[in-house]
């Protein structure tokens, strides 16, 4: 692929963009056609009747992937083509759960018109950010922009007037009839800002400034301004009772300090904060040991506290290795069906083979994310892709292993399936950052020297 | 800065793969404890909230249909009214509290539409707008199940109608009976009250009395015992003595009399008529160990029809008898179960195979109360069909038997003569079986008709419904009831089934 000449390059670059969205197109008409026949099957489970809307649902999945496809093709036409259909995929197959749902309970009746509304809006912004952002440099020019925006978003649900409160966390903004989390659009724009800060000052963090006996340490001034954001985001996000969120962070800055300095020291220290953190939340906070016991052991409250991940793992257990089928399982036996607990949903209607489906799905897209940050050109890009990747992995992680008790549960959704607007928007406008990074490098390698990477 | 990116990116798949573990540990490892788990409502609640297809008489009568419900369980399975309770027995119930039971549990699958042929069917029904559901017809008529019930006029027994041809029941109803549809209620506090008020109930209306209770069947056994002698050859010509009581072997001068200190005695054939006790003890004694085999051969101490395929559920209790290899050190034991008392215990359903066998010239065919299973389409998926299930005597002691049985109806003298039809010939023979002391002893009549042309056996079991002074009070009891069922179905014209038409025994050769 490394071509000296411009023209060549440039012709090298044309046939590659091609290929990658010709598979792009392929996967995403299989993609659609796994959630339209997901969304028949469920209407089938109860009754002998196609549903009645599944050609509006067939017109607006069709016509959204087109338009997001398309958008790729003009905005970032080298631009990897496996994230598109993934992310499209779980989107899917969280619609089609959400639907399906709405179709079980009273509940749950309105998310799958409310949903539809947001995988709109989120492909909108999507585009939006595939056309704004031509070079994501943008994000480190204005990085104290990010910063300060950030920190702002966050404090949004603890405005009086327009915050709002559910299930004892303060975390939503309500906007007439929307409501949305503030947090996941500041997710966005944190991750940028560190990504920033650390390529700027990744040299004075690896070697340190300051002599301490053996070791170099980093002097608190280039350390300082990092811990500052970090310290006022977990602040806030404790206040907010947000675990979950608080966790993310926690993980994904230290992922990212890791990967800047590749030393092994600045882990072991967030690890020993995190264990400090957690002890200081177990003890002060009820809540927090609710969560603790519900890890440990939950059975003693079956039919109280520890409702949700009781009923999480009947349901896994009852779908077994095949699941039930689509619309013939009680995913709505678990509180949270749509939204912390939709994995569990997921594998009880389709079995041990959809939920590691899912996993797969994720594997891959976070996969994909970490190459597209290794190919990337520049330390800024490199680190704002893996932190993109990380994050999402790490999302994924948190809530997965949270409802299948591998770790104590913390709110938070699950990457693209979950019933949720500002978090679809989010992850999608990260999938857009992404995309552009990955056309950028194959442009910038393609103008690179043979040998030079 | 690569270096640092491929291990997060390591660390992420290792974080991965520890969830893929926990998920296979749940969905493949614990997957059964859980999905049974008696906190996990999943289970029963899965099969409630489907639709399910009806259950049908053979004459078109709906016994069970599912309606759609604004609730959470979809569907409320209805047992309409007139049948509701007559059909309790055999239909059975599905219920979230009480669970599943009868024909409801055993053609579960064909009637939720799982089994493969119907679902190979469904494919394109499923399109068409078609009701994905098998319909499970029963080999049972609304006729004779009402006619059943209705002669029984509240007494506590039973009454089992046979098809001698297919096998198939025709009739099955026991007294007292229950309404299922307050067992099936979606109230769950209503739905086990009723269940707790019907299991404390002390009639027992739960009991399926003609295939879940044992009764000493009296002298309706002797159509067992002479069966047996006649297929080992005693001389017909043989008379007995003529006596009021004999004298049992092996015990203190204790006898066993005739009811009411008659005297009785003559041929086989003589003793059959009148059900003479003392001439049946000693048959029984002649015969010994060859009696404790010949039962064997009716269905009595050994296996129970079989149950698969049959819809009877629960299961058909097997019927008791003596031991083979015991008859040396139990002679007076063998002498009074000769005449259906001591160790024999037998179901009504039982009673009615052994005049099954006398009917189909020997041969016992295999109960079942489900016909066939339609598709939505009205067609069959599958047919039970006919089969047999012992071969009990030749036909010549078939025909022979036929003959006695008919003197019992016929004969001036004979005890069964309650049972007449004007015009059909009836064969059948009764009993009076006593119970515990102090308690009356139950009325029985078996029977068949047309004795000639063989189509319908019949066995009448009324609790406690006869006299101790004599051997007639069972058959003016339950002969009339046999009579007035047997009248009922043969002044019925034939209607052909919804399975279609009747298969012929393919072991009688009629």
């Amino acid at each position: 692929m490394a071509v000296a000449t411009p023209t060549a390059a440039a012709t090298a670059v044309a046939t590659f963009a091609r290929n990658r969205r010709r598979s792009e197109l392929s996967l995403g008409l299989l993609v659609i056609a796994v959630t339209v026949g997901g969304y028949i099957l469920v209407a089938l489970a109860n009754g002998p009747k196609l549903p009645d809307n599944v050609t509006i649902l067939l017109a607006w999945v069709f016509g959204l992937y087109l338009v997001a496809h398309l958008a790729v093709r003009r905005f970032a036409p080298a631009a990897d083509g496996t994230l598109l259909p993934l992310a499209a995929m779980l989107n899917g197959i969280g619609f089609v759960m959400i639907a399906r749902l709405g179709d079980a309970k009273g509940d749950y009746a309105s998310q799958a018109r409310i949903q539809s509304v947001w995988v709109g809006i989120a492909i909108a912004v999507f585009v939006a950010t595939l056309i704004v952002v031509r070079d994501v440099r943008v994000f480190a020019r204005y990085r104290y922009i990010a910063l300060l925006l950030g920190i702002a978003f966050m404090l949004m649900p603890l405005a009086p007037g327009i915050g709002q409160s559910r299930n004892g966390a303060r975390l939503w903004v309500g906007l007439g009839p929307l409501s949305f989390e503030p947090n996941e659009i500041a997710k966005v724009l944190l991750v940028a800002f560190f990504a920033a800060y650390l390529a700027d000052k990744r040299e004075l963090l690896t070697q340190g400034r300051i002599r301490l006996g053996r070791w170099f340490v980093p002097s608190p001034r280039d350390l300082g301004p990092l811990l500052l954001a970090w310290g006022m985001a977990l602040l806030v996000l404790a206040y907010e009772q947000d675990i979950g969120t608080s966790l993310l962070f926690f993980g994904v800055f230290a992922a990212m300090l890791y990967m800047t300095t590749k030393r092994a020291a600045y882990l072991v220290g967030t690890f020993i904060l995190l264990v400090i953190g957690a002890v200081v939340a177990y003890k002060a906070f009820g809540h927090v040991r609710i969560r603790v016991e519900n890890w440990t052991n939950p059975w003693p409250n079956a039919q109280g506290s520890g409702i949700q991940p009781v009923q999480g793992w009947y349901a896994l257990g009852s779908g077994g290795i095949a699941g039930t089928g689509l619309g013939l399982g009680q995913p709505w036996r678990v509180p949270l069906a749509s939204t912390d607990y939709m994995f569990t949903s997921i594998g009880e209607e389709l079995g041990l083979v959809g939920s590691i489906g899912v996993i797969a799905a994720f594997m891959l897209f976070v996969g994909s994310g970490y190459r597209i940050a290794v190919d990337a050109a520049r330390p800024f890009t490199k680190l704002f892709a893996a932190g993109i990747a990380t994050i999402i992995g790490l999302q994924t992680f948190l809530i997965i292993g949270g409802v299948t008790r591998v770790i104590p549960l913390t709110g938070i959704s699950l990457p693209f399936v979950s019933y949720g607007g500002s978090s679809l928007v989010a992850n999608f406008a990260l999938l857009a950052i992404l995309l552009r990074i990955s056309d950028e490098s194959v442009h910038a390698r393609a103008l690179a020297p043979p040998g030079a990477r | 800065m690569n270096v640092g990116i491929r291990r997060i990116g390591i660390a992420m798949i290792v974080l991965f793969l520890a969830l893929v573990a926990q998920l296979t540990y749940l969905q493949v490892g614990r997957s059964n404890q859980l999905a049974n788990a008696s906190g996990n409502p999943r289970k029963s609640l899965g099969d409630i909230r489907r639709d399910r297809g009806p259950i049908e008489t053979s004459d078109g009568a709906v016994l069970a249909l599912s309606t759609p419900t604004n609730d959470e369980y979809k569907y409320q399975r209805v047992y309409p009214g007139d049948t509701a309770s007559i059909f309790a027995d055999v239909v059975g119930y599905q219920s979230i509290q009480n669970g599943t039971v009868g024909v409801e549990n055993t053609y579960s699958s064909d009637l939720e539409g799982k089994t493969f042929k119907l679902q190979v069917n469904n494919l394109a029904d499923a399109f068409a707008n078609k009701q994905p559901v098998g319909t499970v017809v029963l080999t049972m008529s609304k006729v004779a199940q009402s006619a059943a019930a209705f002669a029984l006029q509240g007494r506590r027994g039973s009454v089992v109608v046979l098809n001698v041809q297919t096998g198939g029941v025709l009739a099955a109803f026991s007294n007292p009976t229950f309404d299922p549809n307050q067992l099936v209620t979606h109230d769950p506090k209503k739905a086990q009250d009723a269940y707790t008020f019907l299991a404390n109930s002390p009639d027992n209306p739960l009991l399926a009395r003609s295939w879940r209770e044992l009764y000493p069947p009296g002298s309706t056994f002797k159509t067992v015992t002479a069966s047996v002698a006649l297929q080992n050859n005693v001389d017909v010509d043989k008379t007995f003595p003529v006596l009021s009581q004999i004298p049992l072997p092996q015990t203190n001068g204790t006898t066993l009399g005739n009811f009411g200190k008659e005297r009785c005695g003559g041929t086989l054939l003589e003793g059959f008529i009148v059900s003479c006790n003392t001439t049946f003890a000693q048959v029984g004694l002649d015969l010994g160990e060859t009696f404790a085999s010949g039962i064997q051969n009716f269905g009595v101490q050994t296996a129970a029809p079989r149950e698969t395929g049959s819809g009877i559920d629960p299961s058909i209790v097997a019927s008791t008898g003596p031991l083979p290899g015991t008859f040396q050190q139990n002679q007076p034991k063998f002498m009074q179960d000769a005449i259906g008392q001591n160790q024999v215990a037998v179901t009504p359903t039982e009673m009615a195979l052994v005049a099954e066998a006398i009917a189909n010239q020997g041969s016992i065919l295999q109960p079942h109360v489900v016909d066939c299973v339609l598709d939505p389409n009205d067609k069959v998926v599958s047919r039970v069909g006919v089969q047999q299930y012992k071969r009990a005597i030749d036909p010549a002691t078939a025909a022979t038997m036929t003959s006695y049985m008919e003197a019992v109806v016929d004969s001036p003298n004979g005890t069964g003569t309650a049972a007449q039809i004007p015009g059909v010939k009836v064969a059948g023979k009764t009993g009076t079986a006593e119970t515990v002391d102090g308690e009356k002893p139950h009325a029985w009549f078996i029977a068949f008709a047309p004795a000639d042309h063989p189509l319908y056996a019949i066995a009448v079991l009324v609790e406690h419904g006869g006299s101790s002074s004599a051997e007639v009070t069972g058959g003016r009891v339950a002969a009339p009831i046999a009579k007035q069922v047997l009248q009922t179905l043969l002044n019925t014209p034939a209607k052909t089934s919804p399975c279609g038409d009747q298969p012929g025994s393919p072991l009688n050769g009629r």
